[in-house]
Parts: C-alpha cells; structure tokens; sequence
C-alpha cells in the first residue's frame, strides 16, 4: 500500500499529466453517484485539491533549471500523430492557478448554496457535477498539445459552464445562459474553422509541429483566414470588448460560488489560448508583422476598458458591475499581449494572476453579503460595513486592488504594464490606462460610500457576519492579494521566465 | 466571353467551398435575425453542419478510394478528418441537447420561446431594479 502511494505521488511519476484530466473527468459521474449535499462538497473539494496538488508538482518539475516541457503521450501514440500532452511553464503557471482559484472557491460552496436565492435546494448536485466537468475541461484546454483536442476540451467546458450558469435562481439567468450558448458556440465553431483550414495547410495538428512548418507558410491567404477565425473565436471566449455582451449577464444571474470561479478561470484560460496561439504557435513575426493583430489589440483593449468601466459606474447590481468591470480588466491583459515585446506579456500574464485573486475576492465577498442580507444591487449594500465588517473590510482590499492601490496585487501588474508601455513610448495608451484606473476608483467609492456611510435598511439592521465558512476562503484570497502585492517576486520572477522563453523560442524544442 | 477558362475552373472547381460558406451564412443569418429560439438552434445547427461538410472535402482526394484497405487500390482518402468531425458530430449534439434543455426552461419560466418577448419580460424587471434606487 505504501509502496504504491509513493509510486503514485512520486516526484517525477509519468502519468502525473494524464491525472489532471481523468480525475475530475471520472469524478463528475461520481458525484451524481453520491448525490448527498455534505459528501458531495467534500469530494468535489478532494478532487480540486489533489488537481492542485499535482498542478503544484507539475511546476516545480518544469521550472528546475533547465527543466524541458513534459511530454506526455496518449496511449503511447507519438506526436505528430497522437495526441500529446505538453506542459511546459507557461500551461503549468495558469494550471496552477485555476486549480488553486477553484478550490478556493470551492472552500465556501457549501454554506454559500444552503442559500435558497443561489441556487435551488435539489439542484446542488447537478452544480457539483458540472463544477467538475468545467474544472476538467480548463484543465484539459490548459495541458493539450494537440488544436483539435483543444477544440473539444473548449466545448466540454463551454457546456458545463452554460449549465453552472443555467442552475442561478433568477430566470433571467435561462436568457443569459441561451445567449452565452449561442455565441460561445459560434465562437467555438470558428475555432473549428481555423484548426481545420491550418489541417489543410500543413497535414498536422500537434501544436510544436503546427509551429514549426508555419513559418514558411506565412505567406500563405489560408494560414491569414485561419489566424482571423481562430482569433476572432477565442476573442468571442475572452470576452474582448465588441464580443463581451454575453458576460455581464451570465456573471450576474448565475449563483455567486459559479461567477467566482468562471471570473477567476475561464476567461484566464481563454487568454492563454490567445497566448499560446499567438506567441508559439503562429510566432511572434507572422502574429504581429503579417498580421496587424497590436493595432487591433490595442484599439479593442483600450476601447473596452474606458467603456465598460463607464458602464460599470452605471451599475445598481453590484455583480453586474464587477462583471463590466472584468470586461476592462480583460482590456489590460489584452494590451499586455499586444505590446509584442516579452515585457509586455509578462505584465499580461501577471495581471491575469493578479486578477484571478481580486475578482475571486470580490465575487466571493459578495456571495457572503448575498447569503445574509439577500440581495446585491447598491441598496442591499447600504450600511453593510457596520453589520458585516470582516466581508466588508475584504472587499475593501479587492476594490483597492481593483483600483492598483500600492501594496495590493493590482498596483503590480498595472505598474509592470506601465514600464512596459512607456519603454515602448506608447504614451497615450499609458494615459488611458490611468484613466480606466480612475474610473475604476469612482465604482468602488460607489458601493464603499453606500456600505460605510449609509445607515443600515430597518430589515437589514441585525444582520450578522457571515459564519466563518465563507469568511475564511474570501480571507485567504485578500491575504493573497495583500502578500503578492508585497512580495511580488514568484509571480514576477515566473512570468517574466515564461515571457523571455516564448520570445526566444527556447520553448520549441 | 469575358471570363477566361482558368477563372471558371477555380470557381467551379471549389465548389464544394461554395457550398460550405452558402450554408454557413444561412445557419448564421437565422441565428441573428430569427426571433424564435428553436429556428436559433436550427440555424445554429446548420451553421455547425457547413464546418463539418468544410472538414470532410478536404480529405477527398480526386481518383482515390474509402480509406479500407484492399488489392488493387493505390491511393486513399485521408480518414483523419473523417475521424475528427465523428468527435466534432457529438459535440454539435450535445450543445443542440442542452440548447433545447435550456429552451423548454425558458419556456416555462417566460411562457413564450420568441426572444422579443422574453426582452420585454426582463425589461420590465429592470425597470423595477432601477426603481429601487439608493435614497
């Protein structure tokens, strides 16, 4: 018995990879198997922390000095013509990071959905499973060496998350979930587009292959249609500004523990699409030379954070707003991408870290003002600092982070991008930049007025602060986004090393 | 004859091209400009279908045969994209599933499967969550 756990849990063991994708995958039927609201939760948790677990393993292994990407093969088929799982520290860092969001999220999904306004008493069950089949398609997306198995792993993601958002209370949740549905799956659709036409171009679907035999196709008219559909798809996933109408309401309607891990990991896994598409697979020269894709970015990323931060400041339900304002914060990563230069992706990649941890903090503490008072738009909020100072006091943090506020995560990222677009001297777009910050401060005085500086609703006077079962995940997260936003040096010193590998294309082998 | 043969030839000669993009724009036209949410996913499936029909001729290649391997025959069809569109097929299923999962859902909820009138629905309930404005 020892002797296999150790086996099992080896350092280096090879089926470590493979591990990420079948366990949750297994686990999501067994839930249903389960079906007991206490047991359930706990195994869901389990199953998101052994993932964690492993995704910790999993980096360490691969940024040793000197570390090559694991390669894993399915069934023993060798790449090309197998499926590969292929990780190397870029996949390991996000991995890392959805598993860590997940199981943090996790952490209060069980008091969070005793809440009958979430989600309904007997529906607990199907939450879980689609919870795991979400987890096991993000996991799947983020380890893939292969497009088309991409592709699929994208859809069984896409449709757990059209199920997690469909199990909200509010029936307007059914409309937003139809129209998520609908263009998730255009979008998921021209993905298919483009994989199929870069299939007919070059005869190979491995990604490392796809990298190498592309360059001296560029300048081929097939290879552009497909960059532009492949793009343009997951753009539609990331919700970048023009596509981002499906977000707002999905992030509103859906129960709070769902909007907390989509906002922390599925459209962070969608950028790293984006990443890995445009950096290794395309490459730098044929995305940002042939293709005009920095002008594109940069006008789409700042258009999106000056206007969805302006819709934000418009918002009476607080979890709209935070959704506009993830609209905007997908601009900033967004304009790190487009920057071309390995300090500007690595501010990308950092503020996709950093707000994974404040929109997990945020979307968690308003699960907690929802499970005691009921309601989240401005007047639910009034004199909330004073009845539930602990939840408050967190989404203080997360709105100070928000804003990038020095000694929280948002002040590193967004000074990071800064150094990087000025060295560029791209000085307007530092300006605006400055200026989403300052909205971005006027919809966070907004609620932080309404819960300090309003007396309490007659109804709403005795609430309590929420139990410590959503207290202490939420707190973890602002102690994240306090300590990164102190000691900055492993994310830094991680992004920056994957930013350099891709830019010199160490990472091809 | 304005047109010169070679021209003719690459229009005729993709038609299959043509065929996948006519019914792609279908399939999207009835997703956008249709009210009714079950022509939605009709258009939608239509719009999934071009893509598969797109994947499958390109494995054709002229003068070969199925991929089965036999005496006598020397080139075959390339069955890989076969293969993958078979994975792709069951995706499109199971996103129509949950799409018509979803839309008797809304009808239950709403009473109506056209999308004006669950707007309206949703409008009203803004409406009434503006009202209740901070004082």
């Amino acid at each position: 018995m020892e002797n296999w756990l150790m086996e099992t849990f080896l350092w280096n063991n090879q089926q470590l990879p493979v591990l990420q994708i079948v366990v949750p995958l297994l686990a999501a039927p067994l839930c249903l198997l389960i079906n007991h609201r206490w047991y359930n939760w706990l195994f869901t948790l389990a199953v998101s922390s052994f993932s964690f677990f492993v995704a910790a393993l999993l980096l360490l292994q691969v940024s040793q000095e000197g570390a090559e990407p694991i390669s894993y093969y399915l069934g023993g088929w060798l790449p090309p013509y197998g499926i590969e799982i292929r990780i190397d520290q870029l996949n390991a860092f996000v991995l890392m990071l959805i598993t860590a969001m997940s199981t943090v999220v996790l952490l209060s999904a069980h008091t969070s959905l005793e809440n009958k306004i979430e989600i309904a008493p007997d529906k607990n069950t199907y939450l879980y499973v689609a919870y795991l089949l979400c987890l096991a398609g993000l996991v799947g997306i983020l380890l893939t060496g292969d497009a088309f198995n991409l592709f699929v792993f994208l859809e069984v993601s896409s449709l757990a998350t059209y199920t997690l958002i469909a199990l909200g209370r509010d029936r307007r949740a059914l409309w937003a979930t139809f129209q998520y549905l609908v263009m998730g799956t255009i979008g998921a659709t021209f993905i298919l587009i483009g994989i199929g036409l870069l299939y007919m171009k070059t005869g190979t679907l491995n990604m490392a292959d796809l990298a190498q035999r592309l360059p001296e196709l560029s300048e081929s008219r097939t290879i552009f249609v497909a960059f532009c559909f492949f793009i343009v798809g997951v753009c539609l996933k990331i919700a970048l500004f023009p596509l981002h109408f499906w977000l707002p309401n999905a992030y509103a309607y859906a129960p709070t523990v769902v909007t907390a891990f989509l906002a922390a990991s599925a459209t962070k896994v969608a950028l790293y699409i984006v990443i890995r598409f445009v950096f290794f697979v395309f490459g730098v020269e044929f995305s940002f030379t042939i293709i005009p894709l920095e002008k594109v970015f940069v006008i789409l990323g700042t258009l999106g954070i000056i206007i969805a931060s302006l819709v934000a400041i418009k918002q009476q339900n607080i979890k709209r707003m935070l959704a506009y304002s993830s609209v905007a914060q997908i601009g900033y990563m967004v304009l790190g991408v487009s920057l071309s230069t390995a300090a500007g992706l690595m501010a990308g990649l950092l503020h996709l870290f950093n707000h994974a941890l404040m929109k997990g903090a945020l979307f968690l503490a308003l699960g907690s003002i929802l499970y005691r008072i009921g309601g989240v738009t401005l007047r639910h909020m009034q004199g909330v600092g004073k009845t539930m100072p602990f939840t408050m006091a967190a989404f203080l943090v997360g709105g100070l982070s928000i804003i990038g506020v020095p000694l929280t995560v948002g002040f590193v990222s967004k000074w990071y991008l800064l150094q990087a677009m000025l060295a560029e001297g791209w000085y307007v777009v530092s300006i605006i930049i400055l200026i989403g910050s300052l909205l971005s401060v006027i919809y966070i005085w907004k609620i932080v007025e309404v819960a300090y500086f309003k007396p309490a609703l007659p109804n709403n006077a005795n609430v309590k602060e929420s139990p410590l079962s959503l207290l202490i995940p939420i707190w973890i997260l602002v102690a994240a986004n306090i300590y990164f936003g102190i000691d900055t040096r492993l994310p830094v010193a991680l992004t920056e090393q994957i930013s350099i590998q891709l830019f010199q294309g160490v990472a091809i082998p | 004859m304005s047109f010169d043969s070679s021209f003719l030839e690459t229009f005729f000669g993709l038609y299959n091209d043509w065929i996948v993009v006519a019914l792609m724009m279908c399939g999207f036209f009835i997703v956008i400009a249709d009210g009714n949410l079950i022509k939605k996913v009709v258009g939608l499936t239509l719009f999934q279908t071009s893509v598969f029909i797109l994947y499958i001729s390109m494995a054709k290649i002229l003068g070969a045969s199925a991929p089965i391997a036999a005496e006598g025959i020397e080139s075959y069809s390339n069955p890989l994209p076969h293969v993958l569109i078979l994975t792709a097929i069951v995706v499109s299923i199971s996103t129509t599933a949950v799409a018509l999962a979803l839309i008797i859902r809304i009808k239950k909820a709403y009473h109506t499967v056209e999308e004006d009138e669950i707007q309206r629905w949703d409008v009203r309930i803004h409406r009434s969550d503006k009202r209740a404005k901070v004082r």
